[in-house]
C-alpha cells in the first residue's frame, strides 16, 4: 500500500507541484515557441514525452554501466537517438505538426526538462518510478503547454483547435501570437502560479537548481556562472 | 549583388530574425545571465564564437559526408556530438593559451553545449541553403556571425532594462521571473519594428 501510493507520487508530483514548465520553469523555449495553438502545443508535448520516456527508461537501466565522469556526454548521445526517432515517426505519421513545429522537434534534445530529469532522477532511481517519473513530467509539460496554447490561440485568434469559438463581434489580438506575446502570457502564468502557491518561493527565478548541469557543473561557485545572488 | 546579400543575411540575422525576441532560441541564458551587463557581453562573445566554429564544421559536414553517404537522418545526433566535443575542445585550447580569455569566457562553456541556439542555427544554415541554391557555406557563416551579434544586441538591451527594474517597486507575485518575462515581452514587442527594414534598405528582391 505504502509503495503503491509512492508510485502514484512519482507520477503526480511532476504534474501540478513540480511541474516542469511553470514552478520549475525548465524547457522555456519550445514552451513560448510552439504554443501559438494548441495543436501545436499537443504535438510538441506528446513528442517531448515519448523522448522523455524512452530516455528516461534507457538512463535508469543502464545507471550501473555508464561511468560517471562521462554521463553528460552519454546522455545526450542516448537522447539525440531518441529523438532521431521520433523525427522520423512524425514526419511520417503527421507531416503537417512536423512542419509546425519545424526546428524546434530536434532541438528536443535540447531541452533542459529532458537530460534535467535524467540527471537528477533516472540516474540514481530503478526502471518503474523513472518511468513514471517521465510520464508524470511529460503530461505536466503537455498540460501547461496546452493551458498557453490554447489562452494564445483563443485570445489571439478567435480560434481553438483550429475551429472559430469566438464571436464574430471579437477581434482577435493579435500581438498575442506573435513571438512578443509568448513572454507576455508565459510571465502571468508563471505570476499566477506563484500566487497560487502563496508566494511560498518569492521572487523565483533562474537558478543553478534549475539547471540540468548543476550537478555536473563545477563553476557554479564561480562568479555569474549560472547567475548568482 | 554578393556583398549585398551577405549584408542582407548579416542584417535580417540581426534585427528581423533574432534569435533570442523572434525564434525563441537561447531563451534560458537569455534569462539567466542578463541580470549584469558584463556577464551578458561575455555570454553572448562565448556563444557568438561557438556559433561560428560549430557552423564551420557541420555546414561542410553534412553536405560532404552525411549527404553523400545517405546519413542525412543522423543529423541531429551528429550536430549535438560535434557541439559538444568542440565546446570541450575550445575550453582546453583557452585554458592552455589563453588563460586570460578563458577566465573571461571559461565559465559560459559548459552551459553552451545545452544551448538551443547553437544546434540552431547549425540546422537552420542547413534549411536555408536547401531551400535556395544561392545560399553558400559564406552565407552560412556570415548568418552565425549575424545571429551571434543579434543575441549580444538583444542581451545587452536587456541587460539594461533588468538594471532599471531592479529598483522598480513591482507587484508581490510578479517579482522575479515573470515581470522579467512581461519586460522581455516589450522587447519583443520593439523587434517587430524592424519587419520589412532589411528589405527596405537594401531595394528588395534579396
Amino acid at each position: 500500500m505504502e509503495k503503491k501510493r509512492s508510485l502514484l507520487h512519482e507520477f503526480t508530483k511532476g504534474i501540478v507541484k513540480e511541474n516542469p514548465v511553470l514552478c520549475l520553469v525548465l524547457g522555456t523555449c519550445p514552451t513560448l515557441a510552439v504554443t501559438t495553438s494548441a495543436s501545436n502545443a499537443i504535438g510538441m508535448g506528446v513528442a517531448a514525452t515519448l523522448v522523455l520516456l524512452c530516455s528516461n527508461v534507457f538512463i535508469s537501466l543502464l545507471r550501473r554501466v555508464i561511468p560517471d565522469t562521462v554521463r553528460i556526454p552519454a546522455y545526450i548521445t542516448l537522447i539525440a537517438a531518441f529523438v532521431t526517432v521520433v523525427q522520423m515517426l512524425v514526419k511520417a505519421l503527421a507531416p503537417s505538426i512536423d512542419e509546425s513545429l519545424g526546428i524546434f522537434l530536434p532541438l528536443i534534445v535540447v531541452n533542459c526538462i529532458i537530460l534535467g530529469r535524467a540527471e537528477m532522477y533516472a540516474s540514481k532511481n530503478p526502471v518503474l518510478p523513472s518511468a513514471l517519473d517521465a510520464l508524470g513530467m511529460g503530461v505536466g509539460f503537455t498540460a501547461a503547454m496546452l493551458l498557453m496554447g490554447m489562452i494564445r490561440e483563443l485570445l489571439g485568434a478567435g480560434t481553438l483547435f483550429g475551429m472559430q469559438v469566438m464571436p464574430s463581434f471579437y477581434t482577435p489580438i493579435t500581438v498575442l501570437i506573435l513571438p512578443a506575446g509568448g513572454f507576455f502570457v508565459f510571465g502571468l502564468l508563471i505570476a499566477l502560479a506563484n500566487k497560487l502557491q502563496g508566494g511560498k518561493s518569492k521572487g523565483r527565478d533562474f537558478s543553478c537548481e534549475a539547471c540540468p548541469l548543476a550537478g555536473a557543473c563545477t563553476k557554479k561557485e564561480t562568479e555569474g556562472a549560472c547567475h548568482d545572488d | 549583388m554578393m556583398i549585398k546579400s551577405l549584408l542582407a543575411v548579416f542584417l535580417a540575422a540581426i534585427l528581423t530574425e533574432n534569435y533570442v525576441l523572434t525564434k525563441f532560441l537561447g531563451i534560458c541564458p537569455f534569462l539567466g545571465v542578463s541580470k549584469k551587463f558584463g556577464t551578458a557581453v561575455g555570454m553572448s562573445v562565448a556563444v557568438t564564437v561557438v556559433m561560428m566554429i560549430a557552423t564551420a564544421v557541420t555546414f561542410p559536414l553534412y553536405t560532404l559526408v552525411l549527404v553523400p553517404l545517405d546519413l542525412a537522418y543522423l543529423q541531429t545526433i551528429v550536430f549535438i556530438l560535434v557541439i559538444a566535443a568542440l565546446v570541450q575542445l575550445v575550453e582546453i585550447v583557452l585554458k592552455r593559451y589563453i588563460p586570460a580569455l578563458y577566465r573571461a569566457l571559461g565559465i559560459y562553456l559548459p552551459l553552451i553545449t545545452t544551448n538551443c541556439a547553437v544546434l540552431g542555427i547549425t540546422i537552420l544554415v542547413l534549411e536555408k541553403s536547401a531551400a535556395d541554391a544561392s545560399y553558400t557555406f559564406l552565407h552560412a557563416m556570415v548568418n552565425a556571425f549575424g545571429t551571434g551579434v543579434g543575441y549580444l544586441v538583444a542581451m545587452v538591451l536587456f541587460a539594461g532594462v533588468r538594471e532599471r527594474l531592479e529598483s522598480a517597486d513591482v507587484p508581490r507575485s510578479l517579482k522575479g521571473l515573470p515581470i522579467t518575462l512581461i519586460s522581455a515581452a516589450i522587447v519583443a514587442l520593439s523587434f517587430l519594428g524592424f519587419g520589412g527594414l532589411v528589405e527596405g534598405l537594401l531595394g528588395g528582391g534579396v
